[in-house]
């Protein structure tokens, strides 16, 4: 079965099980009553987004075998939520770090974490990708439980998520060109010519086709950045997380990565969460903004709902980073 | 005096009010920060026990997933490959320089202490035995923990510090499979071949003393080195550094995989990789050979 059979299979048994409809999100990023929807127009999305055919179906079908959707015994969200945590609780050793997170995101859309240093946000975001499990609580990416999946069904739902790390994460051993087809020798079987069209694809939809036989070491920090995003926009993914993709970056990097990750939502409806101290790019980005305090998702709204939120320390951070950005 | 306008004097008590509320946030903050401090130092002064359990521990597990997941699919071939070219090739030069010397300084230091004793026909056997029974595989197998565990300790440590791994994983590319598992098994597969070529080497070296100093025949070398020594002594010898190698290539790993913080950490991986390889491997050296005399013999049981 190939991954678009697959996910169509999906909703349509959801579709009988979700017979209420999809419920629009409430002023706490969750799902809100049934009958509204509210899922963002998908401008521009391909009929196929995933354009890598049915050899890398194939190939991400392979991962593991075909199992039903990981549902547990709670109700699925509505299908234009493709990420929602649910009472997610984390904590390292006596640290508690997240104390009952509850947010959602809609599909198409672009969420952006803030929060001070050390809340928990990137540990938040590792939760939608399994690179970390909850204490307790429920993670679902497109329509399915991440935290009740097998490492094996894991590795197929990652086939369709994107992660940009802080640095890029990039291989420093090998070039940009290594880096990319790195990934694409392993997942796919692809011919030689179909995978180096894909490369210099996603390098011009990053403005660096020059950079292809360079090593990470001599490239910039922005265009890390930009080529590890290159690197996750190769396989095609419906959900891209964000960790600090401008930390760092002068301005222009800042205005120029922040609009890319835009660009993406409009022409090809991924959706994404960012994580972000930057409120240049969070204003750029935003479609909708949660703010991690004390372990929970203290605001969310719109960037401006969450600016005016009466919280001394949401206030605080806000007038603390425009004055630092002003500086 | 003209009254100040009451938007001036609303924001002011508001700055204030905002200036205490952070200096408080502040204050709590810093309070926090002591007592993470404090329980930090506090774990740092942990009993030396409790730890060494702890990581004891941790390598254990790290060992029981390499056994439960090396024979499952993905086979890396081509990185075994390149990593049993790194473990065996790129260390050639430094082994056989190893051997070659060590080979020459034995024959030439056993030389005087046999002819005092009338013996000197011995040494090609008495090199032999300690080549290929002690000096070679252990030696060796140190070398290649200086050389390999700092190198892989290193190189994973970075790679978890720079979220490399990480990245493989998201990718769903199982980087246990892909870092680990390969580094391990060539370690396991060369440490071998690079000890019998050691060997080899080493008795070179010897034989071209012996045929310096006293234009000994090779035929003469050869018959007498190997008359002592018994087949089941050169495979045990040489085979016990498979289990060098694993522990070579389980530990690096684990240390350089399970890195956390930064460059300070990573450069302690690797020098702890190196280290606890090599105490390791003397141990492990110990409980090998008397095994291998419990159920074989010793070198008195030769023919």
């Amino acid at each position: 079965m190939s991954r678009f059979s697959d996910r169509a299979d999906r909703r349509r048994r959801r579709d009988v099980s979700d017979a209420d409809g999809p419920r629009p999100l409430g002023a706490d990023g969750l799902a809100g009553p049934a009958g509204e929807p509210t899922g963002k127009p998908q401008a521009g999305v391909p009929a196929d987004p995933d354009g890598l055919g049915a050899d890398f179906d194939a190939e991400a079908d392979h991962i593991v075998g075909q199992d039903g959707p990981v549902t547990g015994n709670s109700p699925p969200p509505p299908e234009h939520v493709v990420v929602e945590l649910r009472d997610v609780y984390k904590g390292f050793g006596p640290k508690k770090i997240l104390k009952g997170v509850n947010m959602a995101v809609e599909r198409g859309t672009s969420a952006v974490v803030l929060g001070g240093s050390g809340t928990g946000k990137s540990v938040l975001t590792k939760h939608v990708v399994g690179l970390l499990q909850p204490d307790k609580g429920e993670v679902w990416v497109l329509g399915e439980r991440l935290d009740l999946m097998t490492p094996e069904q894991r590795d197929r739902k990652r086939t369709r998520l994107g992660y940009l790390f802080q640095g890029g994460a990039l291989f420093d051993s090998m070039t940009v060109y290594e880096n990319m087809r790195f990934f694409l020798d392993r997942l796919t079987t692809l011919r030689k010519d179909e995978k180096d069209d894909l490369i210099e694809e996603s390098l011009e939809d990053v403005n660096l086709p020059q950079t292809r036989d360079q090593y990470p070491a001599e490239l910039s920090g922005g265009q890390k950045k930009r080529i590890g995003l290159a690197r996750t926009l190769i396989l095609r993914p419906d959900i891209i997380l964000y960790d600090e993709p401008t930390t760092g970056l002068d301005p222009v990097s800042v205005r120029v990565v922040s609009e890319l990750i835009v660009k993406l939502r409009d022409t090809r409806g991924i959706s994404s969460i960012a994580i972000t101290h930057d409120l240049l790019a969070a204003e750029i980005i935003t479609d909708r903004a949660h703010f991690l305090l004390d372990g929970v998702i203290a605001a969310s709204g719109t960037l401006d709902e969450v600016r005016r939120s009466d919280n001394p320390v949401i206030e605080e951070f806000f007038l603390g980073t425009e004055a630092y950005g002003r500086a | 005096m003209e009254p100040l306008p009451t938007d001036s004097l609303t924001q002011r008590l508001r700055s204030a009010r905002r200036s205490r509320q952070s200096e408080k946030i502040l204050q709590e903050k810093a309070v926090e920060r002591k007592v993470e401090e404090r329980k930090e130092a506090a774990r740092e002064k942990t009993v030396f026990g409790e730890s060494f359990f702890a990581e004891a521990g941790g390598l254990f597990e790290f060992i029981g997933r390499f056994f439960s997941r090396f024979w499952r699919r993905p086979f890396e071939f081509k990185e075994l490959l390149t990593q049993m070219d790194e473990v065996g090739t790129k260390s050639l030069t430094l082994t056989g320089v190893v051997g070659f010397s060590i080979g020459i300084v034995l024959a030439m230091q056993s030389r005087g202490t046999l002819a005092r004793f009338g013996a000197e026909s011995f040494l090609p056997s008495m090199l032999s035995l300690s080549v290929i029974k002690e000096i070679g595989p252990v030696l060796t197998s140190l070398v290649l923990a200086g050389r390999l565990g700092a190198g892989m300790g290193a190189e994973l440590g970075s790679m978890k510090v720079t979220e490399q791994i990480d990245a493989l994983e998201v990718a769903a590319l199982k980087p246990f499979h892909y870092l680990v598992v390969t580094r391990v098994l060539a370690c396991v597969i060369m440490f071998p071949i690079m000890t019998m070529l050691t060997d080899i080497l080493a008795l070179t070296g010897g034989y071209l003393e012996a045929w310096l100093s006293d234009g000994m025949d090779v035929r003469v070398f050869i018959a007498t080195a190997f008359d002592t020594l018994r087949f089941v002594d050169v495979l045990m010898d040489t085979g016990k550094t498979a289990i060098f190698g694993f522990i070579v290539g389980i530990v690096s790993c684990y240390l350089g995989y399970n890195v956390r913080g930064g460059t300070r950490e990573v450069g302690r991986a690797a020098m702890q990789a190196v280290v606890i390889s090599s105490l390791l491997i003397l141990l492990a050296d110990v409980v090998v050979v008397r095994a291998s005399i419990l159920l074989f013999g010793d070198i008195s049981d030769a023919a």
